[in-house]
């Protein structure tokens, strides 16, 4: 196979398959492997979703009567393995991040489109083996965190397929990172300086440089955690000598910063949707950059909050609160600064703004339960319970999946060329939102409460409101329905939206739609600033 | 089409489209290289915290020998110089002489992994035996295998660093550097573990 760096010169020969089917092709191209990101992640998303479907009309009752209570755990630990690994991480990084990087940059593609390609192909083989795990002696039951000795003593060869995938996605991830390290600081075009670029190359060097540093650090964890389980070595088993919190340290030290890798993406993306839409430049732009950054470093000495029950010293408690309670700063500035962006802005209420204000309404109030959750009193308290899954499925879902849902409303013209049914988007809209807050606001209670997380079973004092969650979750299930429908039939029969239907001004929107392969017909354009509405737009080349 | 010739043909395109860029694959490599570095930084982490936290059983055997790591360290050391020098002889174009010290250092790659394998045959512990016994297996294992991939690479490189048609060059000298880079790395993590696991 040959690489197009010059397409009139290797078209003809060019074994790549033409037309749609290049989406199913080793294809080198950024623009083909974002969308086989994107649209890879939305089946797993689907599957994800079904199981989270099943896990709600299992708690529509206080008994275990929908499904036994050891593939209630199968059933969660993939709801949580897919919906991190395989929909959010991959999209909010992969797809959106090969699809505009090299446009934002000013490159023709990423730095090592190989790498690029391998990165993507290491994802639907591991997430196949995961959901398959099922069907072999079933899948593993330990949820996402797989701590031990749970993950020890449950069925092993779930659990061990778990790893494999597990180590397969995090080097697909690690891959992804180094090519957006390299793309960022390598390949930007000359005369591109770093503060003129746009928000989302920041934060996917942010994110880049937290996977890069703490993914490794999971894949070493997962390795030693098999030995534990094959070949009977005791690092994390207390019965041979070993020491469960070391696993629970390791852990976290990557999955702490996994959330701001699900989650600092979303934040990039939202900056580059906001200011089109308000038609006002991004408020703050330096204030922004540097809270990412500021985010990437806190981000990595925060992980034991998530172990405040695990016997941690008084002192790692201190230093954890603390911690946790200065990232809060560099994220309020954010919110102030999208807020700020919206103000007196001449705002188009269109699907794409809808999702992102109800990103900013959900993870302002993810975002509050996240510092009471810093605190040690209360988190000892709340531990383990409701009131965690709320609040992480406002940041991760609130959060990240409705700006996935509003980048997607706002680069659909650009990918495809055709507009997007604003009427169903704003049905989609509805239905998310309403379903989302009816869904999760509701266990917030139920964790204060005390209904403990990851149980099939529970007290019968909480039916009714745990109903009225699955009603929302219903809702969430049912809200996918008008999505598809309005992106199968925008694609055929769309109206067509020209190169600039949002009269952006970030590099993408200064090429076709959709843009050719090599991205610019000439040189690409030098967009000095990205967010210059409401001033004049001939100063730039 | 071979993967050789293929990326031979990105070069040629590059610059017939007269689009050049300076070459970055060696910025991904020490990306890659960090990466790996906090794979080991975990397992140290993992290591130090058991020393200081976990307590052994009675009767547990946690002293080593300290000649053949020794021995290694000295192995692994040389083995860096050499691949330097074979680095400058590929500078000076003496393609022959790069080959004798490529062909070296692998050689006392190779050494080192017999050295290693020796320890183990003749430790007084086994893998499952305790946590330390299990931790040192993990650590020196995981390096070990750095160390072969290391030596696998040093041949190929070797290999293509031969005179006729081989593709390592003084014009491209890519190759070369990014295993000489690798080999290092592999050496200073051997010095980190040589004095955490030995010496500490």
């Amino acid at each position: 196979m040959t690489i197009s760096i010059d397409p009139q010169k290797t078209h003809n020969e060019s074994l790549q398959p033409k037309g749609w089917l290049r989406y199913f092709s080793f294809s080198l191209d950024h623009k083909v492997i974002g969308i086989q990101y994107l649209v890879c992640g939305f089946l797993f998303y689907l599957i994800g979703g079904t199981l989270a479907s099943a896990i709600r009309i299992e708690l529509t009752s206080p008994m275990s009567d929908f499904m036994p209570r050891d593939v209630y755990n199968q059933v969660l630990t993939l709801h949580g393995t897919i919906m991190i690994f395989l929909w959010i991480v991959p999209v909010v990084n992969g797809a959106f991040g090969n699809y505009l990087i090299p446009f934002y940059v000013g490159a023709r593609d990423m730095a090592f489109p190989r790498l690029n390609a391998v990165a993507f192909w290491l994802i639907p083989p591991s997430g196949l083996m995961l959901v398959a795990s099922y069907f072999v002696e079933g899948a593993a039951q330990a949820g996402w965190t797989a701590y031990p000795p749970l993950s020890i003593t449950t069925p092993q060869s779930g659990q061990i397929i778990w790893i494999l995938s597990v180590l397969l996605l995090g080097g697909s991830s690690i891959f992804g990172g180094i090519n957006f390290i390299a793309t960022i600081i390598k390949l930007r075009r000359p005369g591109l300086k770093l503060m003129q670029l746009p928000m989302y190359c920041w934060a996917m060097l942010g994110t880049s440089l937290l996977v890069v540093l703490s993914t490794p650090v999971l894949a070493g964890t997962l390795i030693l955690l098999s030995f534990d389980i094959i070949a009977n070595t005791g690092f994390f088993n207390p019965v041979l000598g070993g020491n469960v919190v070391v696993y629970q340290h390791l852990f976290w030290f990557y999955s702490h910063p996994a959330v701001y890798i699900m989650v600092l993406p979303a934040f990039g993306l939202v900056s580059e949707i906001l200011p089109v839409h308000a038609r006002k430049p991004l408020f703050g732009y330096t204030t922004m950059v540097f809270s990412i950054m500021g985010i990437v470093v806190l981000g990595l000495v925060v992980w034991a909050h998530h172990m405040f029950t695990s016997g941690t010293p008084p002192w790692m408690r201190l230093f954890f609160t603390i911690a946790t309670a200065f990232i809060a700063v560099p994220t309020g500035i954010k919110f102030f600064n999208w807020v700020a962006t919206l103000w007196g802005g001449k705002i188009s209420i269109n699907s794409a703004m809808l999702f992102s204000c109800g990103f900013i309404i959900n993870f302002v109030f993810g975002g509050i339960t996240g510092v009471a959750l810093a605190q040690v009193p209360f988190d000892i308290h709340v531990h383990d319970t409701y009131f965690v899954v709320a609040h992480f499925h406002y940041i991760v879902y609130g959060g990240t999946v409705f700006i996935i849902f509003s980048s997607i409303y706002h680069w659909f013209p650009k990918v495809t060329g055709k507009m997007l049914s604003e009427k169903l988007g704003i049905l989609h809209f509805i239905i998310t939102f309403i379903g989302f807050n009816l869904c999760f606001a509701p266990q917030h209670w139920l964790g204060l409460n005390g209904m403990p997380r990851r149980v099939a079973e529970y007290d019968p004092q909480f039916q009714f409101v745990n109903q009225i969650s699955s009603l929302g979750a219903l809702l969430m299930a049912l809200s996918t329905i008008p999505f598809l429908i309005n992106v199968f039939l925008s694609v055929r029969n769309g109206k067509n939206a020209g190169d600039n239907p949002w009269n952006a001004l970030t590099p993408e929107w200064l090429t076709s739609s959709p843009p050719p392969v090599e991205n610019w017909k000439g040189e690409a354009p030098l967009v000095e600033e990205p967010y210059g509405y409401g001033k004049e737009i001939s100063e730039q080349k | 089409m071979t993967t050789l010739d293929s990326s031979k043909e990105i070069q040629k395109n590059n610059s017939e489209v007269n689009e050049t860029h300076e070459d970055f694959r060696m910025f991904g490599l020490i990306t890659f290289l960090i990466a790996d570095g906090m794979t080991f930084a975990g397992f140290f982490a993992a290591y130090l915290t058991y020393k200081a936290v976990n307590p052994l059983p009675d009767g547990a055997i946690y002293e080593l020998e300290l000649p053949i790591p020794t021995l290694n360290t000295i192995l692994l050391l040389v083995s860096s110089a050499t691949f330097h020098k074979a680095g400058k002889a590929l500078l000076k174009d003496k393609n022959s002489d790069s080959q004798k010290w490529l062909f070296f250092t692998a050689f006392l790659g190779v050494i080192f992994l017999i050295c290693q394998l020796f320890e183990y045959f003749h430790l007084p512990f086994g893998l499952t035996d305790n946590l330390f016994a299990s931790t040192f297996y993990a650590l020196t294992g995981f390096h070990g295998l750095h160390v072969t991939l290391g030596t696998l690479m040093i041949l190929i490189i070797a290999w293509q660093s031969r005179i006729n048609g081989g593709r390592l060059t003084s014009q491209n000298m890519f190759p070369l550097e990014a295993v000489e880079l690798y080999w290092h790395f592999v050496d200073g993590i051997w010095v980190v573990l040589f004095i955490i696991l030995y010496l500490l």
